[in-house]
């Protein structure tokens, strides 16, 4: 054990670098779909409603792995060779962020659109009674509500996220498992390996679920 | 106070629909400026739905709702714009949670570039100390009593300056000992001269301050008049029964 953490820690902890950033860089574009789905499920309009839904029902219908496959492998096969004439090529990274952007941008959208949804309605006919158009009555009364609402679950899903950036492994990218399988073929010390890789996501993940804990606190105060 | 030769509120042939189930048959009625106008009857009768179709947060099936010579009908007109000049004070008060209460009462007024957010603030101070909530401007919602909420929400739509105020059953959701204060706020702004348009179940108070009492069932007005002629003398048969009820 001592040998894997002298010889290959700094690998590791690179590693995990690149898990941190795979999973920001997804959180991140999760956020921005999650908000346009999300709200395109909220407004009145039928069309817009049905796309939200399909989307996701789509992704959600899909285990990540596929996706992966399908977006790495997939998608550049589509226009370098069905259609032809194109050159596309994704990194991993690239493809990785891609997956993780859309399948958390479903759980955000119906996290989202959960949580505007359970924003009492009197909030929104009050707000326009007084003359405000829907978009300054959603930005100023009904959003803020809603967000604190979804602050736990959102934290949920962001663990949940961190988490999947294992199965990105799949299509090569370097973070934590994808290094851990390397360090396990050089020194076949699986048990080694696998125990201080599942720790150091222990670690991370608690912290992470710690303080998420005190900011839900800090916003749930009655005021 | 009365001036009856300015329309505010010209209702025609109001229908309204949900599906098949007609909640206003056929509704025409004019409301002049500076009247005082409850709405009686029992409940599912349409008159929360007739009030909410005064500031279209009903939209209308069929007939006309003229506001200020707006018809509000007419999806080319800005409902916003007309909003603005009709207030709306609802039963279960509906005040913004995630703002303190001078924020409530400051948010549209600045939002709608109606006043700077200092001149909002002064106005609103003057409209707290009307309701006589001036102590709780730095509070929220969450710690006020149903009767004090129910005066900041007065006091919000108040802040609008509007020439309209329009009552959803303002009182129905209070306990008993904090109705008063409610109907006093109301009752001072009758004697000031606001349009009032009241869905209410205090007949004490329909008798007191209504010029006019409108009568409800079944989708249509059943009978309207002074309250001496609709509380007291009832003529329709319905009236005289729901009278006996409530009474």
């Amino acid at each position: 054990m001592l040998n894997i953490i002298t010889v290959y820690g700094v690998m590791l902890l690179v590693a995990l670098g690149r898990t941190l950033l795979l999973a920001l860089l997804g959180l991140f574009f999760a956020c921005i779909i999650g908000l346009i789905f999300g709200m395109m499920g909220v407004v009145k309009n039928r069309a817009s409603n049905i796309i939200s839904q399909i989307f996701v029902d789509a992704i959600r219908g899909v285990p990540m792995i596929v996706l992966a496959f399908f977006v790495y492998f997939g998608v550049p096969y589509l226009f370098n060779t069905i259609i032809g004439g194109f050159s596309v090529n994704l990194t991993a990274l690239q493809a990785g962020t891609i997956c993780l952007a859309l399948n958390c941008g479903a759980y955000m959208a119906e996290i989202i659109r959960a949580g505007i949804q359970s924003v009492d309605i009197g909030q929104m006919e009050a707000a326009r009674s007084l003359g405000l158009t829907y978009g300054m009555s959603m930005r100023k009364v009904v959003l803020p509500q809603a967000i604190r609402t979804m602050i736990p679950t959102f934290i949920n899903q962001f663990i949940i996220t961190l988490k999947d950036t294992s199965i990105l492994s799949v299509i090569g990218f370097p973070e934590l498992v994808n290094t851990a399988k390397n360090v396990q073929a050089n020194t076949f010390m699986s048990f080694q390996t696998w125990a201080i890789v599942g720790i150091m996501y222990l670690i991370v993940i608690t912290i992470l679920s710690r303080s998420a804990k005190v900011l839900e606190r800090r916003l749930s105060v009655d005021r | 106070m009365i001036d009856k030769s300015e329309v505010k509120v010209s209702v025609k042939n109001l229908k309204k629909h949900y599906g098949d189930l007609q909640v206003l048959k056929d509704i025409s009625t004019d409301i002049y400026k500076g009247e005082v106008v409850t709405v009686i009857g029992p409940s599912g009768s349409g008159k929360s739905t007739f009030l909410r179709c005064l500031n279209r947060l009903e939209t209308v099936t069929s007939g006309t709702v003229v506001v200020d010579g707006t018809d509000i009908t007419d999806k080319h007109n800005n409902i916003n714009k007309v909003r603005e000049n009709i207030g709306m004070v609802f039963q279960h008060f509906n005040l913004f949670n995630n703002l303190n209460i001078i924020d409530n009462l400051t948010l549209a007024p600045v939002q709608l570039k109606k006043c700077s957010k200092a001149e909002a603030t002064e106005r609103a101070k003057k409209m707290l100390s009307k309701v006589g909530l001036s102590d709780k401007a730095e509070s929220y919602p969450s710690q006020l009593s149903g009767g004090q909420k129910q005066r900041v929400a007065i006091a919000r739509a108040l802040c609008m300056e509007p020439d309209i105020m329009l009552f959803d059953e303002p009182t129905s959701a209070l306990d008993p000992e904090m109705v008063g204060e409610v109907l006093q706020v109301m009752k001072d702004l009758a004697a000031d001269g606001m349009t009032m348009i009241i869905v209410t179940h205090e007949m004490g108070f329909a008798r007191e301050v209504a010029d006019r009492v409108i009568f409800m069932d079944g989708g249509y007005i059943i009978e309207e008049g002074t309250p001496q002629e609709v509380l007291l003398n009832p003529k329709e048969a319905r009236t005289i029964d729901f009278l006996n009820k409530v009474l």
